[in-house]
């Protein structure tokens, strides 16, 4: 039910953002976040922005897996 | 999409079970991990996650969707103010098929009862401004995700100044009942898998006690394969270790003190109180109502109905399911009286609960 959908800022109005992901657009408000900017991935829930994704964590997170993909690791 | 496509590589979702072996290898005796959470649940069947794991981690899932959770007491409150003359109920899609004990809000709209369902609680906001001559209720139900945002939607009817928006809440906060469940003998929880989006808000930070305590080790962790397959692979670790700490694999997203705006937005309208959960009974201080100064906006206080007694349906075992004690194929309902189309229970009208997601992907 709180199923949260990370999006991508196109525009920002009166507090209220609108946000795109493969093709879907919806309209989010930013009572919840702070500094959100045209650009940013954000996490949308019904209806508002709860949180910004952290590109440098994310990067760090998959940087972590192409690690794991790189070592030969594990019985064959 | 990056950020998403990413996070689901085969190649390395190989990898990762690899190095789970690993951590198990040394290891005899079962580990159980349990999640509490729908999206989990449903991600774990939709990628078969179960299969992929060695024999000795089993996969148990806990309290983890709201619409489950909710007692058939309030259902039926929902149900009394359905048929209230004037009001006009608005919900996210899932309580509408949550039986109650005699009707279901959908049986309701089929006798005429006004009841929409909406994506937002601001689009119910926005239905009471365009819609002054009806009172229009919103159903609150759901955890620190979810809450903030009716939160959000009471603050934002007081600023309209609309004096015909009301929310009836059962929303509830997710570390009691994993404590609860962590003390629980006849499960042994060995291992917390602890909600995404819920974390987004309460901060890792939060499941502190519950590994310092009571000795749990609890990972914030993501809904995509590799997301979960780290998740289990960080809580394998620690508990071949016998470690028990907070770690977070979906930093992305989680901060250790959570969202401290929403937080702040939730605590201004809301206090704890306490309130029963379908399954595991009462638990102290795991509600949210709605603050005196915002009883305006509170349907319980402002638009008194008439509720039946409370009845269960006979022979429905979601209140073990919620507890992990059974598995959906153990309930005699299971896909013979009970079904999506025609649920008996809770745990299978959302697409998260545990029966449903049994239903669709089991074997
Ligand atoms: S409310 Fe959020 S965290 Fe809880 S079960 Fe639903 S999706 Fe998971
Ligand atoms: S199968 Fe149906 S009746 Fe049985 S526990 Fe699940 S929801 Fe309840």
């Amino acid at each position: 039910m709180c199923l949260g959908v990370p999006m991508q800022v196109k525009s920002i109005a009166n507090g209220i953002a609108v946000c795109e992901i493969d093709g879907v657009r919806r309209e989010a408000s930013l009572m919840m976040v702070e500094g959100v900017e045209v650009g940013d991935f954000v996490l949308i829930h019904a209806g508002f922005a709860i949180e910004k994704l952290d590109e440098a964590d994310a990067e760090q997170t998959l940087q972590l897996f192409r690690e794991v993909l790189a070592s030969g690791g594990g019985p064959a | 999409m990056k950020y998403s496509s990413e996070f689901r590589d085969p190649a390395v979702a190989k990898k990762l079970i690899e190095q789970i072996g690993e951590a198990v290898a040394g290891f005899d005796g079962q580990m159980t991990l349990m999640e509490v959470c729908g999206t989990h649940t449903m991600a774990i069947y939709q990628h078969g996650i179960r299969a992929l794991l060695p024999k000795s981690i089993r996969l148990i899932s806990g309290p983890g969707c709201p619409v489950c959770v909710t007692p058939v007491s309030y259902v039926d409150h929902a149900v009394a103010l359905a048929r209230r003359p004037g009001t006009l109920i608005t919900t996210f899609g899932d309580m509408v098929r949550v039986p109650g004990s005699s009707s279901s809000l959908q049986r309701e709209k089929a006798r005429g009862a006004d009841v929409r369902i909406v994506y937002s609680p601001l689009d119910a906001v926005a239905l009471a401004e365009k819609t002054p001559e009806k009172q229009i209720v919103f159903l609150g139900v759901g955890f620190e995700t979810t809450t903030p945002t009716v939160a959000g939607a009471i603050l934002e009817a007081r600023r309209r100044g609309l004096s015909n928006f009301f929310a009836l809440c059962a929303n509830k906060t997710i570390p009691g009942p994993m404590a609860a469940l962590a003390g629980d003998p006849e499960l042994k929880v060995d291992g917390y898998i602890c909600p995404a989006h819920v974390s987004a808000i309460i901060g890792a930070e939060a499941y502190r006690p519950l590994a310092e305590q009571l000795k749990v080790p609890c990972v914030v962790t993501g809904f995509e394969p590799l997301d979960m397959l780290q998740g289990v692979l960080m809580l394998a670790r620690q508990i071949v270790a016998g470690e028990a700490r907070v770690e977070t694999q979906y930093s992305r997203i989680v901060k250790p003190g959570g969202n401290p705006k929403a937080r702040a937005i939730l605590e201004e309208v809301f206090e704890p109180c306490d309130t029963a959960w379908r399954g595991i009974g009462v638990i102290p201080q795991s509600g949210l109502k709605i603050r005196e100064s915002y009883a305006a906006f509170d349907a319980e206080r402002q638009l008194p109905v008439a509720v039946e007694e409370p009845r269960e349906a006979k022979g429905c075992m979601c209140g073990e399911i919620l507890k992990g004690k059974v598995t959906p194929t153990e309930c005699p309902l299971f896909r013979q009286a009970c079904t999506p189309e025609n649920p008996i229970g809770a745990c299978m009208v959302s697409s998260e609960g545990t029966c449903a997601a049994e239903y669709k992907y089991g074997t």
